[in-house]
């Protein structure tokens, strides 16, 4: 194998990448390069170079810029990258609605959305509602109608909540439910987050 | 989830060029099956082609025909003016299916797309003949409430999910894909197909083609019609059995009908033999009875979905009577 064939390129599809990548493994298995190649990491390294992407987003109004694998979805990247961990994982397979976020205005499962797919949108988390000290009149109505009771499903509930008022889908309880039916409660709430809803909409806030 | 290669593409050509590039590669629209499927070790593509950037979201009314692009969601299509009016039974499908969160991004051409939701299919341990081919139908004699009772085969008794597909079914939609040399339009009840030998191919689209839009006739079946969806919770679930309904009443005589089932068969089943036996006849609940009987031809239980050989025409019953009430 030549030298040359080593290198990755931008071109090469991941399976040739692997392909070359255990070429640089098997060489560095012979004595001398050995050592180098281990202390260099030097596969990871091309690994990590040809397979992170760059991406662009604004959460909460706060702009960011990273490098990261196409895999990571968009929860795990605000979990885990910008410690953004009011956003829930439940189910992890766009089941329960822990994960509720808003992309661009719309709500969406962020378990189910790669990262890089966001490329250039704005998000809204629930840390992205309150408006310093003072409670998004949502989150205040889920206060005040007990609207949950373990709590982890309840960011996921009430970024959903605030969607439902915004689509228009609040004309009736029935309503409320269909269109709040994609957040899942174990603790059963259900009907007090209809209440907090129904609330928050009579009351006639902005949300 | 096994890392991938992800590149994004702005057009049609593009994407075509890409896929042909690459046989392991897959398009990724709204990724709500595709990215659940990838996490579970379903499916592992080495490369995705992000398509969302890519024109095709248009819904238009073309001549006599109402145009709808493959990327346009499912909320955008649900919710849109043209579609209410002209194809509420397309509106109603859509609602009925999955949340709101999964239907702002999920696409017309991506719920096409969507895999069956059987246990074996999604457990890679247990055997599994439409994601291994050769390996046997866990589903056969094991747990299959969920599943088929049309068009079986001894490889496959897996259902396709889809509710949106059931109304287009109905409403003799068709559908156009392009290749890197032209395009060529299919019936869309030809698009899904039956397990027969090969359960692995959902469909009839072929490796280099993608999906570019639907085209759907406009009709006289937007004032009598009906999605009934039975399922196992009031919302956010798959069918038990779905019954998609649409009729053209002149003097409680059915001039036009369009009749199709969800949840009972390996493609949305048409009920064309219901149809052809209640075109010209009173909408009468004992004619409905006999419209119903007719679907269940060739009907066949595997146990634990047996209930389904009841609930089916009951729900077709039900379906007729809702929308001969809706005036």
């Amino acid at each position: 194998m030549k030298p040359s064939d080593q290198k990755p390129n931008q071109g090469d599809s991941r399976r040739d990448f692997l392909k070359k990548s255990s070429v640089i493994t098997a060489i560095a298995l012979t004595p001398g390069i050995a050592v180098k190649a281990a202390e260099n990491n030097a596969d990871e390294r091309f690994a990590e170079l040809f397979e992170k992407i760059p991406l662009n987003l604004t959460v909460n109004n706060k702009a960011y810029k990273a490098l990261v694998e196409p895999r990571v979805t968009l929860l795990d990247y605000l979990r885990e990258e910008l410690h953004l961990t009011g956003t829930k994982k439940g189910c992890d397979h766009g089941q329960c609605g822990a994960c509720t976020v808003h992309v661009d205005g719309q709500r969406v499962n962020s378990c189910l959305s790669l990262a890089v797919m966001n490329e250039g949108k704005k998000i809204t988390t629930i840390e992205g509602l309150a408006d310093g000290d003072t409670l998004h009149p949502m989150q205040a109505a889920f206060i005040k109608h007990d609207g949950f009771q373990c709590g982890y499903c309840t960011s996921g509930q009430i970024m959903s909540a605030v969607a439902c008022i915004r689509e228009g889908h609040t004309s009736s309880r029935a309503e409320i439910s269909e269109y709040m039916s994609g957040n899942i409660c174990r603790c059963g709430a259900y009907p007090n987050i209809v209440d907090a809803i129904v609330d928050v909409k009579e009351g006639g806030a902005t949300v | 989830m096994i890392n991938f290669q992800y590149l994004r593409t702005t057009s049609v050509k593009s994407a075509i060029a890409l896929l042909l590039k690459d046989k392991n590669a897959k398009f990724l629209a709204g990724g709500t099956n595709l990215i659940d499927l990838m996490k579970r070790g379903v499916t592992a593509p080495e490369k995705l082609i992000d398509i969302n950037h890519v024109p095709l979201k248009q819904i238009e009314q073309i001549g006599n025909k109402i145009h709808i692009g493959a990327l346009a969601t499912n909320t955008a299509v649900a919710d849109h003016a043209l579609i209410k009016e002209k194809l509420p039974l397309l509106s109603w499908a859509l609602q009925a299916g999955a949340s709101a969160q999964l239907r702002n991004v999920a696409t017309v051409g991506g719920n096409m797309m969507q895999r069956t939701r059987c246990g074996y299919f999604y457990d890679t341990e247990m055997p599994c003949n439409k994601r291994q081919p050769g390996t046997g139908c866990g589903a056969m004699e094991g747990f299959n409430r969920m599943h088929a009772i049309f068009g079986t085969s001894e490889k496959c008794i897996a259902v396709h999910p889809s509710d949106m597909c059931v109304a287009l079914t109905a409403l003799d939609a068709e559908v156009v894909l392009a290749n890197g040399k032209g395009e060529r339009k299919i019936a869309f009840k030809d698009f899904h197909r039956l397990a027969g030998d090969t359960p692995q191919l959902d469909n009839n689209l072929k490796a280099d083609e993608m999906i570019i839009r639907v085209e759907i006739p406009v009709n006289n079946l937007a004032k009598n019609y009906h999605y009934l969806k039975v399922r196992d919770r009031a919302s956010y679930a798959f069918a038990l059995v779905s019954v998609a309904a649409a009729f053209e009443l002149n003097n409680n005589k059915i001039t036009d009908i369009r009749l199709a089932m969800g949840g009972v068969a390996h493609k949305p089943w048409r009920l064309t033999a219901s149809e052809n036996f209640l075109k010209g006849k009173e909408a009468t609940l004992s004619n409905f009875e006999k419209a119903a009987e007719l679907a269940m031809t060739g009907a066949k239980g595997f146990g634990e979905n047996n209930f389904k050989l009841k609930l089916a025409p009951n729900t077709i019953i039900e379906a007729l009577n809702l929308a001969k009430s809706k005036a």
